[in-house]
């Protein structure tokens, strides 16, 4: 069995974000824990700051091998398949733009790839610099019993400043977990079934 | 295209509106030929069930010709298919299950927040219902577009009459998984809650698998013939203490399963169900469960609860103590459709099932507001309503039981 980072305790999850000193320093100042960690991922903690931080993530098993998926996550050209609000992802060598599509327009969100384990993870931290301070993982693991693959992603992001309107209108108001997850079932749905559900009743309709 | 739109309350309409376009690849549009009014429709029609909006096309019973096909569609134009109300994909953990009402992926993502909320878990999309079931546009239309229409509707052999395969859509199956949930065995007796079509082709499928006895329970003496007509034994629960006679009838033992086909709605002036329709009415999500808690409490020790009757909130004064002392088994879903077409096609074919027996008006789809209206207040008469669109407004056309 590959080992599980939902075996890992809070502080461990959040570190193993790979991130920077923002939530480096998040971790350390937890206090300290007064009962023995659970089983259960960081993320699912009662509390939601991880220092600065926010965390969201979800997990989803999709039917289908993790170098597939992996596949999808990697080609800058699919993500837009499946992520809503996603006008367009640039990459040249370590760098990948996201280019956001809010109702104000489009603005770019520079990251870098922190980490690439072929069919197990991928990783981005926003660029040095950067307005928005952002990290972002997307692990794959086998499900049991050839149930496919359980796709965990997670975000964590720092709000500050000027940027949390642009933050906020390219969210449009909806919550950055519900969001991910969304995509994630998005996904789900491209993956096996070749489509994304809708009721629409004609091209275009909403 | 001509469609039966919703409103509001005990307020449905024909409209005019856009006809559907293939959107996705998997997709097919039907020509309605044939289009029933279910019990499901009336909890829409009476606003108990959440997440309608002003002009959404309901109806989840139909059948038809196909006139388009998307790229990945399997059916061919001049198809003639049932199409089941449940949405599902066909790929997915659940759907390979042969757990069909609970597919993954056809309630659209966005829609699926409210189930998640209310139920912990998405619920699958379902044509002509809530939009917390994906909010499909659904069948009492002359057009509709059929998602996973490669894995859904069952091609039906040209020569059938319409009204022979129609109700595969949704009823026949749901009576025969009501009755297959009963796990019935030899000696057993079923009681059966609501005489509605469900209800009715949950008795005929409980003593095709073999039942010794059904016992069915309304008020309407005009369904309850149709339930005596299928070899069941009656109580009419305004004349009869129902436990009591459902004892006497057992042996003392009381039914080795019981099927509640009524739902969220039930009948009648039992202090408990009064309870339940004004909480229901003032709207703090309580379901009025009172044919469902006569159910419980009639049921052998060890016996088997079947529960087609659909419901969508909470339930208050729920006899959970009936549930764990007794040591009953539940068994409930909207019906995984898929999984029973096949088989209850060849049924039909072979004529071991008739389907049309509860069918009591025969209408236009343009006098759909009329069928709505007679359906939910004379049930006694009005068993069962299809409607053709195409077909000019006229009186409704009476069934075989008058
Ligand atoms: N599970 C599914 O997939 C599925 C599919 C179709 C319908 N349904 C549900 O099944 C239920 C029945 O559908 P229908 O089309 O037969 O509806 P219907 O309204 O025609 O029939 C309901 C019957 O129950 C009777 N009734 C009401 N209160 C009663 C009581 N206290 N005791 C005994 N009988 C009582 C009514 O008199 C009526 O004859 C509805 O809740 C409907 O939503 C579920
Ligand atoms: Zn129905
Ligand atoms: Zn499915």
């Amino acid at each position: 069995m590959p080992r599980r980072s939902s075996g890992l305790p809070v502080a461990a999850t959040v570190l193993a974000l790979s991130i920077g000193a923002g939530l480096a320093v998040g971790a350390a100042m937890k206090s300290a824990p007064r009962r023995p960690p659970d089983s259960a991922p960081g993320r699912t903690a009662r509390r939601s700051h991880f220092g600065g931080y926010q965390v969201a993530g979800r997990t989803v098993t999709i039917d289908a091998p993790r170098s597939r998926i992996f596949q999808m996550w990697r080609d800058p050209n699919r993500l837009t398949d499946f992520m809503e609000g996603l006008a367009a992802v640039q990459v040249s060598g370590d760098s990948v733009t996201w280019v956001v599509q809010s109702p104000d327009g489009r603005f770019p969100v520079e990251t870098r790839l922190v980490e690439e384990r072929p069919d197990e993870a991928l990783a981005w931290r926003s660029a040095e610099g950067a307005d928005i301070q952002i990290e972002a993982k997307v692990q794959l693991r086998d499900a049991p019993a050839g149930r496919g693959t359980e796709v965990e992603a997670h975000v964590a992001w720092r709000p500050q400043g000027g940027i949390v309107g642009h933050w906020a209108a390219m969210l449009r108001g909806t919550d950055p977990a519900i969001r991910g997850k969304q995509d994630l079932k998005r996904l789900k749905m491209l993956l096996e079934t070749g489509e994304i559900a809708t009721s629409a009743n004609r091209k275009g309709d909403d | 295209m001509r469609a039966l739109t919703w409103h509001g309350k005990h307020d449905v309409r024909v409209d005019t509106v856009p006809d559907p376009q293939i959107v996705n690849p998997r997709d097919a549009i039907i020509e309605v030929t044939a289009t029933a009014i279910c019990g499901s429709d009336l909890h829409l029609y009476d606003a108990v069930i959440p997440g309608l909006q002003p002009g959404d096309i309901l109806g989840h019973e139909f059948m038809g010709r196909v006139v388009e096909t998307g790229p990945k569609s399997t059916l061919k134009k001049g198809d003639r298919v049932v199409v089941p109300f449940t949405i599902s994909c066909g790929a997915c953990f659940f759907c390979g299950q042969g757990q069909f009402s609970a597919c993954d992926n056809s309630n659209p993502v966005e829609k699926q927040e409210a189930s998640e909320l209310l139920y912990g878990h998405a619920v699958s999309g379902l044509f002509g219902y809530s939009h917390m079931t994906g909010g499909y546009p659904g069948g009492q239309a002359e057009y509709v577009r059929v998602p996973f229409s490669d894995v859904g509707p069952i091609v039906i052999p040209d020569g059938i009459p319409d009204e022979q395969v129609l109700f595969l859509s949704d009823i026949l199956p749901t009576g025969w998984m009501a009755a297959e949930n009963c796990d019935i065995q030899p000696g057993d007796t079923v009681a059966v809650w609501g005489c509605g079509p469900v209800g009715l082709f949950a008795i005929q499928s409980a003593l095709l698998m073999g039942a010794h006895q059904v016992i069915a329970i309304d008020h309407y003496p005009g369904r309850l013939d149709l339930a005596r007509g299928l070899g069941a034994k009656v109580i009419d629960y305004t004349q009869t203490h129902v436990l009591e006679a459902l004892m006497e009838m057992t042996g003392g033992i009381g039914p080795d399963a019981v099927i509640d086909a009524v739902g969220m709605e039930s009948h009648g002036f039992a202090p408990d169900r009064i309870m339940d329709a004004v909480k229901q009415k003032i709207g703090v999500g309580a379901d009025n469960i009172h044919a469902l808690r006569m159910a419980l409490m009639a049921v052998r020790k060890g016996g088997r609860v079947s529960i087609p009757g659909v419901y969508g909130g909470m339930a208050d004064k729920f006899p959970m103590g009936a549930l764990m002392e007794k040591g009953l088994q539940v068994r409930t879903g909207q019906t995984h459709v898929q999984k029973y077409t096949r088989e209850l096609l060849h049924r039909i074919l072979e004529g071991e099932i008739d389907t049309t027996f509860l069918i009591s008006h025969r209408l236009s789809l343009e006098d759909a507001p009329t069928g709505y209206r007679n359906f939910h207040g004379k049930q006694n008469e009005w068993t069962k309503v299809v409607m053709t669109p195409g077909a000019a407004s006229g009186p409704a056309q009476g069934g075989d039981h008058g």
